[in-house]
């Protein structure tokens, strides 16, 4: 009747779990208490729960983002300090089936939890604004995708109550991964909050790359896209290509655990290294999948805050397309010493090697950006600068890795963990608070406050080199990675510093928290209020509407006569347009991908537990929800034009205002 | 929402092109069968005219059941095609030259 599931399960056992569970408890009672004192679940099933605008969603997600972030630095600062402690006699506090399952969840929840919800919620905000469109392709799939990342999390986070995660790192290498190594549902987690997440993602892909190619302003064609919409337009087809492959990797490994099949293990003809190749054929590409979206936060932030034009736009966009299709073949460079031979190390070395040179090209055409610019060092311009030189050294030392000889020697130790954490903190993360920061009035109102912001980039920086440029020594020095106790005396001054750094990036993420906490307090000083929807004087569409934007974004459609026409006209001084007004024909809210999400969070934890009428009972639930949503033919309706000119109105009294206070 | 009206513009086979296409698909399938039933090829042989009918028919469905052409309004289509063709053959054959290169270096067959 409950498959494995018994009160076994629940860790009562592990203190730092029952506190952790209290913890979530409390706050998670407080958050609806709080929404259920002030009256706001009507409020919130319909203005966001059951939204499908494109902006509501993009909130949604980078709120997600934020929380997982929390629980991913929670893991991080806990496998600092049992480092930090657990030297020679000392087994420190942690023990190893407890600190397997926290690497194994860092790496998953930031990577598939963190900053694809991240990205995707940029993606959301920014994209259709860039190109002038009203919403999505396919609203309803934005939010069932939303619905697919949320459960996926969920799930992840439930193991921590409710049986246990994973303790074979975080992309679940095979021959450990099996039934016969890991007989828990630890794995059962991990892949089915990944597969059901991996679900919304590839559909965010499809949805987002039908938008880009069919839904530009008139007029704007490939050349005159914005360089963000360009790089979202590269992570897409990343996203579609890529992912279909990790969905296959997962079955066949659950097939091996579910069903008894011999893909993955060592007997019976399973062959352990094509998994290997397997998920590094996704895993790769996914690396750039999060990393081309930071660039294009990074150009956007860059040319705007330098009042100059990016420096070499064809280059930007050549460079993003030529890096999006040689990261399909790089993949071997994260198994050198798996033992393929020289032909096959050498092509794939060469082709590391390569994919660098573009990646350099963009750091030059920001650096000749911001030069000879009249540069305003706000936050998001701190981020990106503090990027250019942490991402540099990180390039570098993944040039060093891409020789297979060196790897010989890095490969898994320290010097990787140093390596990876450079591109994708200094990249990734710093990309996504600069695009938070650039983008947050547009979707609020509001600017976010400047010296909290600087405050968090000095933080998360400096604690950046504490905790990193160590591990780059103890790399060197032989430690490997997901140890969790050690003799020598020589790796522990290292790691003492290492935790040092931890503790001062989470001063940074105080201050980030801070920061939004002091820019809700002053929302209405008229400095940090956002009256004109230009706030930064920027160069792109989304900056030529009000902030936050009307649900169907633009009264009219724009014509496009160029890079930056948003830009040009204003040097012109032609910002109003004067054409008629029409309706607007916009997508209803529905409910259908919350009940989606519901039924795949039932399918998900029924299999996980081989609870199998409730596996089933979910599936069902999936089909007829798409049946009930397919067969509903009231999903639109029209915006009359009384209520796009009241809205216009507003906004030009706002910008009047704004005038008048200058 | 207001763009996603554009008129519908795929364009539509002809009876004459779903009747070739129709029986190019057969004769493909009955190839097929016939390749491996009646035992006239040796089996490596069998093995590869079946990957190339399968090739074959693939391409047949694209071009008579899926319109697939060079003309201007498939252009989309066609690139699209090409490049997952390309990713695939990248992939698999990738995967295939990584997997046997080990084979042989780690003598594991």
């Amino acid at each position: 009747m409950l498959g494995k599931l018994s009160l076994s399960a629940i860790p009562f056992d592990v203190p730092i779990l029952v506190g952790t569970f209290l913890g979530v408890a409390v706050i998670g009672l407080a958050v609806l208490g709080a929404v259920t004192y002030f009256g706001k679940w009507g409020y919130l099933w319909r203005e966001w729960l059951t939204t499908v605008d494109h902006k509501r969603l993009a909130v949604m997600y980078i709120i997600l983002a934020i929380v997982m972030l929390f629980r991913g630095f929670a893991d991080a600062i806990m496998m600092r300090t049992q480092l930090a402690l657990a030297y020679a006699g000392n087994p420190g506090y942690l023990p190893p089936h407890h600190y397997d399952q926290i690497f194994s969840a860092h790496g998953t929840i930031m990577i598939f939890f963190m900053a694809m919800a991240f990205m995707t919620g940029l993606l959301n905000l920014v994209v259709p604004l860039q190109i002038g469109a009203r919403d999505v392709a396919f609203p309803f799939l934005n939010s069932l995708s939303f619905y697919m990342t949320l459960v996926g999390a969920l799930l992840i986070n439930l193991s921590l109550f409710i049986g246990e995660f994973a303790q074979c790192g975080w992309l679940v290498y095979p021959p450990l991964s099996e039934m016969q190594f890991s007989p828990g549902v630890g794995v059962d987690y991990y892949i089915w909050a990944v597969q059901i997440s991996g679900v919304g993602t590839l559909l965010t892909g499809v949805n987002f790359f039908t938008t880009i190619v069919k839904m530009r302003a008139p007029g704007m064609g490939w050349m005159q896209m914005p360089v963000f919409t360009w790089t979202a337009f590269c992570t897409t087809v990343l996203i579609m290509v890529s992912f279909p492959v990790l969905t296959v990797t997962l079955a066949l490994l659950s097939l091996d655990r579910y069903l008894g099949m011999h893909f993955f293990t060592n007997d019976a003809g399973g062959n352990v290294m094509l998994y290997l190749s397997m998920i590094w054929t996704w895993g790769h590409p996914e690396v750039y999948i999060l990393v081309i979206p930071a660039f294009g936060v990074f150009s956007e932030v860059t040319s705007t805050f330098s009042r100059k034009p990016l420096f070499g736009y064809n280059t930007m966009v050549y460079a993003t397309c030529s890096i999006m299709v040689l990261s399909f073949v790089v993949w071997v460079h994260h198994f050198f010493t798996m033992g393929a031979g020289a032909n096959v190390n050498t092509f794939f070395g060469i082709m590391t090697m390569v994919i660098a040179v573009p990646t350099g090209v963009k750091i030059f055409n920001w650096l000749f950006t911001m030069y000879k610019g009249r540069v305003e060092f706000t936050a998001p311009m701190y981020w990106t600068i503090g990027f250019m030189i942490t991402f540099s050294i990180g390039g570098m030392t993944g040039v060093m890795m891409a020789m297979p000889a060196a790897d010989w020697i890095l490969h898994n130790s320290l010097f990787l963990i140093a390596h990876f954490h450079n591109v994708i903190i200094g990249g990734v993360y710093f990309g996504y608070i600069a695009g938070m920061g650039f983008w947050f009035p547009k979707a609020f109102g509001f600017k976010l406050n400047e010296a909290w912001g600087k405050r968090a980039f000095w933080c998360w920086f400096v604690g950046f080199y504490l905790a990193f440029v160590p591990l780059y020594v103890l790399g060197l020095e032989g430690m490997t990675r997901r140890m969790n106790h050690y003799d020598n005396p020589d790796w522990r001054p290292w790691l003492l510093i290492a935790e040092a750094g931890a503790v001062v990036i989470a001063l940074g993420i105080v201050c980030q928290l801070t920061q939004l906490y002091v820019s809700i307090r002053d929302r209405n000083l008229p400095e940090n209020l956002d009256l004109t929807g230009d706030p930064w004087g920027g160069r792109t569409l989304e900056w030529s509407i009000s902030s936050p934007p009307p649900a169907y974004n633009f009264a009219v459609i724009p014509d496009i006569h160029g890079l930056d026409t948003f830009h040009t006209e204003k040097q012109l001084g032609r910002r109003a347009h004067n054409k008629p007004l029409a309706p607007i024909h916009m997508p209803k809210n529905t409910a259908a991908g919350a009940f989606i999400g519901a039924f795949a969070f039932i399918l998900g934890f029924g299999a996980i537990w081989y609870i199998w009428w409730m596996a089933g009972l979910g599936l069902i639930g999936i089909a007829a929800t798409m049946i009930m949503r397919s067969a509903n033919r009231d999903i639109d309706y029209y915006v009359p034009v009384s209520e796009i000119e009241h809205n216009e109105e507003v906004y030009s009294r706002r910008i009047a205002a704004a005038q008048a206070a200058e | 929402m207001a763009q996603a009206h554009t008129t519908h513009d795929g364009s539509h086979g002809s009876y004459q092109s779903y009747i070739i296409g129709f029986v190019l698909a057969v004769v493909l399938t009955v190839a097929s069968f016939a390749a491996v039933m009646t035992h006239a090829l040796a089996p490596g042989m069998a093995l590869a005219a079946l990957g190339v009918l399968a090739v074959v028919q693939i391409v047949v469905h694209l071009v008579f059941f899926l319109h697939m052409n060079t003309s201007n309004e498939q252009s989309w289509n066609l690139m699209c095609f090409i490049f997952a063709a390309v990713s695939v053959i990248v992939i698999i054959g990738g995967t295939l030259f990584i997997m046997h290169d080990t084979a042989i270096n780690m003598m594991s067959r």
